[in-house]
């Protein structure tokens, strides 16, 4: 085949283009999310409120995970783009591992607050609450199963240095709920 | 590199003919589906309009209920909107972008067969309801809180908030592969002030659509919580706000009309210059007021809320930002008309219809910016002046403007002229037809009717006035029954089109009709925006291809993806999760499938 096939106008990588306005859709997306939560802050005609149920300082823990997956991630990258497969291996599972133990905090949060009394339905809190923390939740289990997906790739020999376009696509997925969630952790968490 | 095309030659048997279709990921091939699927939607919200029309054709009519006439107008204006209108553009992005920009096909062809595939099974979700008494009917835009459940018990909204979910994904998908398909996919040479306009003004809706979608997802999927799960995002009592949902849907809305409206100004941006054998005037204006009117449009939500009393500084910006919007609107007409001032014009059916569109959306160009003045909206708002208002544009403007892309480009799609003759009755009738039913609404609704209601009393006076409304529609639903007439007379005897029938400007006329399936035997380079009319504006095209060209072999996993979705949306319709998992597990399989094929672009 042609050389022309594979040419771009921008000299960008289709499928990274495309992952781009991905991103801008998803923008619009979280902050609707974000904008109702805020609309809707301090209007629940019943408790229990952010002050009264929010942990800070666990929050901040499951935070600190989040962001060390971002530095995983960017050395997940690095590995595969070098030809490294051992550490593209232990980064990308690490990665997914951190990715997970966010998701095993929120677990816990979610539980902890539906025993404290806070469910979807009990007030404009929970329903804002639940839907936005929830949605980027799903956000990043489908990042931990992408990732899953690459590590058993580079399991089978499949992810070479030229596959590195793939890793660098879902780092950028992965870095972009990274950064959401430093924006929902501001807005939910530290500006309650 | 050859690789084997599948054709659906006459001599394939039916089954590998229906699969061919199924698995294409040819970008002509999934604009002819997307064409013919949405003409039928087109078609049954066109029957609605006339069960409603025949409803109000005098005082005290009882053709249909109060509930089924709910049913009605919603599903007309859903459908004429999400799988009328829109796909219908689509069928032109699909078909005419890679031909215009010199590609071989779109960025992500399975990405594209992904959209159709959801889109066609979401509009036969939304349309199922009927067959199980159920339609939506609370509108189109579903004003919270007629949609909960506590006023609102039964199926009826549940098909409407899943399945413009559903549709919502196409959309999304479609946009980005629109987006990267215009801004990386352009021969050597087309740059971007070299695109048609066509192109440019679908790159501009791609990204209206891209980011308007989600704000009508979020506003959906809170609607969706309340009614499955419980939530209070627009319960009253609870102290949420029905306003909420007015805003969301506002914040979509008002840039999808822009959605609906920017590909057919492109249309006729196209084939105002080719049948006034003239360049488009002022193409540059014309492509930056499309850039402003998309960024004005994120803007002027609230004009659609004047009622609710956003209080005096909000109201005048809102209406502000209205006027200011009109302004690039009334430069492209302008544009258009001195585009055709001086030009060799022939008045084609194409050229009709642009035509048509000029006329058409100038009317409801004027009664929009009445609207944006809000004491006048005040008095207009929720009557059928508004109903004429948008009918104007939508009808007069966007769907016209889509007939004339029709006639422009059917000969390319399909190697074969539609009628003139036939094609002009068909104008006529719907140009005849289309003011016979919307100008009187001006005045059925001046003079006090309000939208949305089942029937009206004599005393009124208004039965006249909604009777040649009545027949107005009619005379339109004629004029779509002679097009369906010449569509199929050209099958078999329209004239062979050849290359370029009409002497056009632009990249898709230099290779054949209907194209091969790799478009461009050889991607050629562009020296010009007018690449057919100037003197050595492009390289030249073989007929034949010096050497083998890839094609992309099909691919079953987008329409199994697709199928997982609705079956979940399906699942949610019988409250069974185990149906709603059984759809998601279809769709990771269908999606690992897709990503782990060998498919070379």
């Amino acid at each position: 085949m042609t050389a022309v096939a594979h040419h771009t106008s921008t000299g960008l990588d289709n499928r990274k283009l495309a992952f781009w306005m991905f991103i801008g859709s998803e923008c619009l997306l979280f902050g609707s999310l974000i904008s109702t939560y805020l609309v809707y802050q301090g209007r629940s005609v019943v408790g229990p409120t952010p002050e009264e149920i929010l942990d800070i300082p666990l929050t901040s823990i499951s935070t600190f995970v989040l962001l060390m997956s971002s530095l995983a991630m960017v050395l997940a990258l690095a590995a595969v783009t070098r030809g490294d497969r051992r550490w593209s291996r232990v980064w990308l599972l690490a990665t997914a591992a951190l990715g997970m133990t966010f998701l095993g905090f929120q677990a816990y949060e979610f539980t902890t607050f539906v025993h404290e009394g806070l469910t979807l339905k009990t007030n404009l809190f929970g329903s804002t609450f639940f839907v936005l923390t929830g949605t980027h939740g799903a956000h990043v289990a489908v990042g931990v199963l992408w990732l899953l997906t690459l590590f058993v790739r580079s399991l089978q020999g499949k992810l070479g240095p030229d596959k590195a376009i793939n890793v660098e696509i879902t780092g950028l997925y992965w870095h972009f709920v990274d950064v959401v969630w430093i924006v929902i952790f501001t807005v939910v968490y530290l500006l309650s | 590199m050859a690789t084997s095309v599948m054709e659906h030659t006459p001599s394939a048997g039916l089954g590998a003919r229906v699969w061919s279709w199924i698995t294409t990921t040819d970008h002509k091939r999934i604009g002819v589906l997307y064409g013919v699927t949405a003409f039928a939607f087109f078609l049954i919200g066109g029957l609605e309009a006339l069960l409603i029309r025949l409803q109000l054709s005098h005082s005290g009519n009882t053709v249909v209920s109060a509930q089924t006439y709910n049913e009605l107008f919603t599903m007309h204006g859903t459908t004429m909107v999400f799988l009328a209108v829109m796909p219908l553009s689509a069928a032109f992005f699909n078909f005419v972008i890679p031909l215009q920009i010199g590609a071989r096909d779109v960025a992500f062809p399975r990405l594209n067969a992904f959209s159709y595939w959801v889109f066609l099974l979401g509009g036969l979700f939304l349309n199922a309801s009927f067959l199980v008494g159920a339609a939506p009917n609370a509108g189109w835009f579903g004003y919270a809180n007629l949609t909960s459940s506590q006023y609102s018990p039964g199926h009826h909204i549940d098909f409407w908030v899943l399945g413009l979910q559903v549709l919502g994904i196409a959309s999304i998908a479609a946009g980005i592969n629109f987006i990267v398909t215009i801004v990386n996919m352009r021969a050597p040479g087309m740059r971007l002030m070299r695109m048609p306009v066509f192109t440019w003004m679908s790159l501009v809706t791609q990204f209206i659509i891209v980011t308007a979608f989600p704000v009508i997802t979020v506003a959906l999927v809170f609607l969706m919580f309340d009614r499955y799960f419980g939530t209070n995002f627009y319960q009253v009592a609870a102290g949420g706000d029905v306003l909420l949902w007015q805003h969301l849907f506002w914040l979509f809305g008002h840039p999808e009309v822009y959605i609906l409206i920017l590909p057919a100004m492109g249309i006729i941006s196209d084939v105002i210059p080719t049948f006034s054998r003239k360049p488009l005037f002022g193409y540059a204006v014309v492509v930056y007021s499309g850039l402003l009117i998309a960024v004005l449009g994120w803007g002027v939500w609230a004009h659609h809320m004047f009622q609710v009393g956003l209080g005096p500084i909000a109201e005048s910006v809102f209406a502000a930002t209205t006027m200011m919007i009109a302004i690039p609107t009334g430069v492209k007409i302008f544009n258009w008309i001195a585009t055709m001032w001086g030009g060799r014009i022939r008045f084609t059916t194409a050229m009709l219809f642009a035509v048509g569109f000029i006329a058409m959306f100038i009317i409801g160009g004027l009664s929009g910016v009445m609207h944006s003045s809000p004491p006048a909206d005040l008095q207009q708002t929720d009557t059928y002046f508004v109903v004429a208002h948008f009918h104007y544009v939508l009808f007069g403007g966007a769907m016209m403007g889509i007939f004339a892309g029709i006639y422009y480009w059917w000969p390319k799609v399909t190697g074969r002229l539609l009628s003139e003759g036939i094609g002009k009755t068909h104008f006529w009738l719907t140009i005849i037809g289309s003011n016979l039913a919307f100008f009187p609404m001006h005045f059925i609704g001046l003079l006090g009717m309000p939208r949305r209601i089942y029937t009206y009393d004599a005393a009124l006076g208004l039965d006249t006035l909604n009777l040649v409304s009545t027949v107005g529609a009619f005379v339109m639903g004629t004029g779509m029954l002679v097009f369906v007439f010449n569509v199929l007379w050209s099958r078999t005897r329209g004239q062979p089109a050849g290359n370029d029938p009409w002497g056009g400007a632009t990249l898709e006329w230099s290779i054949s009709s209907p194209p091969p399936a790799y478009n461009f035997s050889v991607i050629p380079e562009v020296r010009s925006r007018m690449p057919l009319w100037s003197e050595n504006g492009m390289t030249p095209v073989p007929a034949v291809p010096p050497e083998p060209v890839h094609v992309p072999p099909g691919s079953f996993w987008p329409a199994l993806a697709a199928t997982g979705i609705i079956v979940a949306a399906v699942g949610a319709i019988l409250k069974s999760l185990l149906v709603v998992l059984g759809g998601g597990a279809v769709l990771i399989v269908a999606i690992y499938a897709w990503a782990l094929e060998p498919f070379e672009v």
